[in-house]
């Protein structure tokens, strides 16, 4: 890759740290605005893929390897569904997240369960997205400038 | 539960019923370039503009939550993900012999009729009796400030109120990018490893075109 990249490379280094803190934002703030977890995941997924279109697909892969991308689709769905198993095993029905804390007045363990479940969702959504991307992108060399 | 009450409600022609019709024009615009386009290329960067297009009209309609994921999804990661599917087969649609394109025009102008008799039956743009501004949707707009207290009610609905139907839409990306895995990342549990073909790719690329079906072969992953 040579100097022609450098424009891009250097508007993605500028964009990246932006693009992972409005995904954050987008996660934990969607009980208060637009947003949750399936956006907050396609945003923190879109932030690596452009490094990866900038930067070349292995050095990506070196900073988040696909190994982890797998253990992270899994451990999104396993906490999403999770929270339905804690809250059969504390003695109410699948999901019904009042029971994690029912003495408040103010729903806290509403609260709790949705934001435990949008992690769960962000985190299965950013894996897959980015996991797609790997298995596309990575099964031919990167197509030159010229292509197109 | 109570009889919904009725609202006074009657249809005029307001500047945001404009925008929708101009938004809603450009769609059509931007689908019938897509059809005509032969260079694929092109066609991925239309559909993201679909996509963007849409996303406004949801804007528009009050939708933020569905403007944004179809933003994010439809106009950001679909695009690269067609873009990157489209790096491994042609760059140009093949053209298709006029005695296939037949049945197709059939089957959409049948389509298209069924779906313009269905809108009919539907209520008017906007009309606050609508079964779906009615009913449920006016139980969970009522009821959600004492049951989860969450000022975005799409995300009370979503996450807690149908909580079940958001788990099995997660269990769909999953399954998505399990399939993804299992059939581009060459069985390796660590996926998306670099495929060695045992042949070198150009002599595999002579093949292909020997049999002279290419499109087929190359099609085959998708």
């Amino acid at each position: 890759m040579g100097m022609g990249h450098v424009i891009l490379r250097v508007t993605i280094k500028v964009l990246f740290a932006p693009i992972v803190l409005f995904a954050l934002y987008v996660q934990f703030h969607g009980d208060y605005g637009p947003g949750g977890g399936f956006q907050a995941g396609v945003i923190m997924a879109v932030a690596f893929v452009l490094h990866a279109l900038g930067f070349g697909l292995q050095a990506t892969k070196k900073a988040i390897p696909p190994r982890i991308l797998t253990a992270g689709m899994a451990l999104g769905v396993l906490i999403y569904a999770g929270t339905g198993v804690l809250t059969l095993l504390l003695g109410a029905n699948f999901l019904d997240y009042d029971v994690i804390d029912p003495d408040s007045h103010h729903n806290a363990g509403q609260h709790i369960g949705i934001l435990v479940v949008e992690f769960g969702v962000g985190l299965a959504v950013a894996s897959t997205m980015l996991q797609i991307f790997y298995v596309f992108a990575g099964r031919e060399a990167e197509p030159s400038d010229d292509a197109w | 539960m109570a009889e919904p009450v009725i609202l006074p409600f009657e249809e005029q022609l307001s500047s945001t019923v404009l925008l929708d019709l101009s938004l809603l024009t450009l769609l059509v615009i931007c689908g019938l370039a897509m059809v005509r386009m032969r260079r694929l290329f092109g066609v991925a960067m239309l559909s993201g503009i679909y996509s963007l297009l849409s996303a406004a009209f949801f804007v528009s309609l009050d939708a933020v939550d569905v403007a944004f994921t179809e933003a994010a999804v439809g106009a950001g990661v679909s695009t690269v993900l067609v873009l990157s599917g489209m790096a491994l087969t042609s760059r140009r649609e093949t053209p298709v012999t006029r005695q296939r394109k037949f049945l197709p025009l059939f089957i959409v102008g049948i389509v298209g009729a069924a779906l313009v008799y269905a809108t009919i039956d539907m209520p008017a743009f906007g009309d606050p009796n609508a079964p779906a501004n009615a009913y449920v949707g006016q139980a969970y707009i009522e009821r959600s400030p004492e049951d989860i207290d969450v000022p975005n009610i799409v995300t009370a609905v979503l996450a807690s109120y149908r909580g079940y139907d958001t788990l099995g839409e997660t269990l769909v990306v999953f399954t998505a990018g399990l399939a993804c895995m299992l059939l581009l990342g060459a069985g390796s549990i660590r996926g998306g490893r670099k495929v060695n073909d045992p042949q070198p790719p150009e002599a595999i690329e002579r093949e292909e075109r020997g049999d002279g079906d290419e499109t087929v072969l190359s099609d085959g992953p998708r």
